[in-house]
């Protein structure tokens, strides 16, 4: 029964464990940080509707939503330039499976990708975008990934997806 | 004295029904879907209007519906509401095949994937319990008894899938609704005494 009981002992090592933490937050630079940084897991549902190999667009449709985000290398946090992320979703011009809602986009030389695309709606209960990273339609070197990030309204005009990629 | 109520009651019962499918058919959202996905979110909205007409209709509770005439059109209603149940389904596997597959698989990101698809196969097996139930007294009462829970529970689960979505309903007079369902079944629970 006193597996779980903590001791005094344990309580304080762990608060100083956490006032370490929390001030190497603030004088540790960012990238040594990142040295720990987690792959972001596929989530469910997030491959639903993927076009393999959408074309690389200007922009999806009319515009005026903003999708955008990072993508990032798992371990050392480093930016990934030249990544194809393909983006989809149910909008003001089509569902989610109709071709012409896909496209793709490469990220620049700080890691980031932007893409304008047509106003996301909700569709199948919620306010929801889909995002591939896939290693087939890239040079390989990192595992699959797809997302699908929530809308926190569905007046919003943009939505922000980062990916921490696992090197395959 | 009695006819004024019974007017208000089917006044009332009435725009339970009608505001919230006319609001729902007027729904912004429409704009931006394809005929077949708006007949399948109109079928789950009807659907959810024929579970709040069964409960009451079987216990005899409306004025001019008496329970014998309710024995005889409950059963039709409730095969109608599975056809909605049907429909809904179908009409949303045109729309995307991969999000209602997941759904019945159970590994659906989303709850109210979850609740629909147990409401779905209560209905269904509240609905063939009946249709397979025999003659003889025992059983129909055991049937009878059986087909409550399950109901129940299509009302219960069907709640929580409709609540957790933001689709073409209106959100008040959804709430409003779902909260006249859950009175309905509740009461004519109690009136036919059906845990008996």
């Amino acid at each position: 029964m006193t597996l779980i009981e903590p001791s005094r002992r344990t309580i304080v090592a762990g608060g100083a464990a956490l006032a370490a933490g929390g001030l190497s937050a603030l004088v540790v630079p960012a990238q040594v940080q990142a040295q720990a940084l987690a792959p972001t897991p596929t989530m469910r549902g997030g491959a639903n509707n993927y076009r393999p190999g959408a074309p690389i667009v200007e922009r999806i449709g009319g515009g005026g939503f903003w999708m955008s985000g990072t993508v990032r290398r798992a371990g050392d946090g480093a930016p990934l330039s030249g990544q194809r992320i393909q983006i989809w979703a149910h909008t003001t011009e089509g569902h989610e499976r109709d071709l012409h809602s896909h496209g793709s986009t490469l990220t620049d030389e700080n890691g980031a990708y932007r893409l304008e695309m047509p106003q996301i709606v909700p569709a199948f209960g919620q306010a929801h975008g889909h995002l591939a990273y896939d290693a087939e339609h890239n040079s390989g070197e990192f595992q699959t990934v797809f997302l699908r990030p929530l809308m926190a309204s569905s007046n919003d005009t943009s939505l922000e997806a980062h990916f921490v990629l696992q090197p395959a | 004295m009695d006819k004024v109520r019974d007017a208000g009651t089917w006044l009332i019962l009435g725009a339970l029904i009608a505001v919230p499918i006319a609001l729902a058919v007027t729904s912004p959202l429409l704009a931006w879907r394809e005929p077949i996905y708006i007949a399948a979110g109109l079928a789950g909205v009807v659907g959810l209007c024929l579970i709040l007409l069964q409960p009451l209709i079987i216990a005899g509770s409306l004025p001019g519906i008496t329970r014998r005439v309710g024995r005889t059109l409950h059963p039709w209603l409730g095969g109608f509401l599975v056809l909605t149940v049907i429909v809904h389904i179908v009409g949303l596997w045109f729309t995307s095949p991969p999000d209602v597959l997941d759904a019945l698989l159970f590994r659906s990101p989303t709850w109210f994937s979850v609740w629909g698809v147990i409401a779905m196969w209560s209905a269904i097996a509240a609905a063939l319990l009946v249709a397979f139930r025999g003659k003889s007294p025992a059983r129909r009462a055991r049937v009878r008894r059986l087909h409550v829970v399950l109901t129940t529970l299509v009302a219960i689960t069907t709640i929580a899938h409709a609540i957790l979505i933001e689709g073409t309903m209106e959100f008040t007079s959804k709430l409003v609704l779902c909260t006249a369902v859950l009175v309905a079944m509740g009461v004519s629970v109690f009136t036919l005494r059906s845990w008996r």
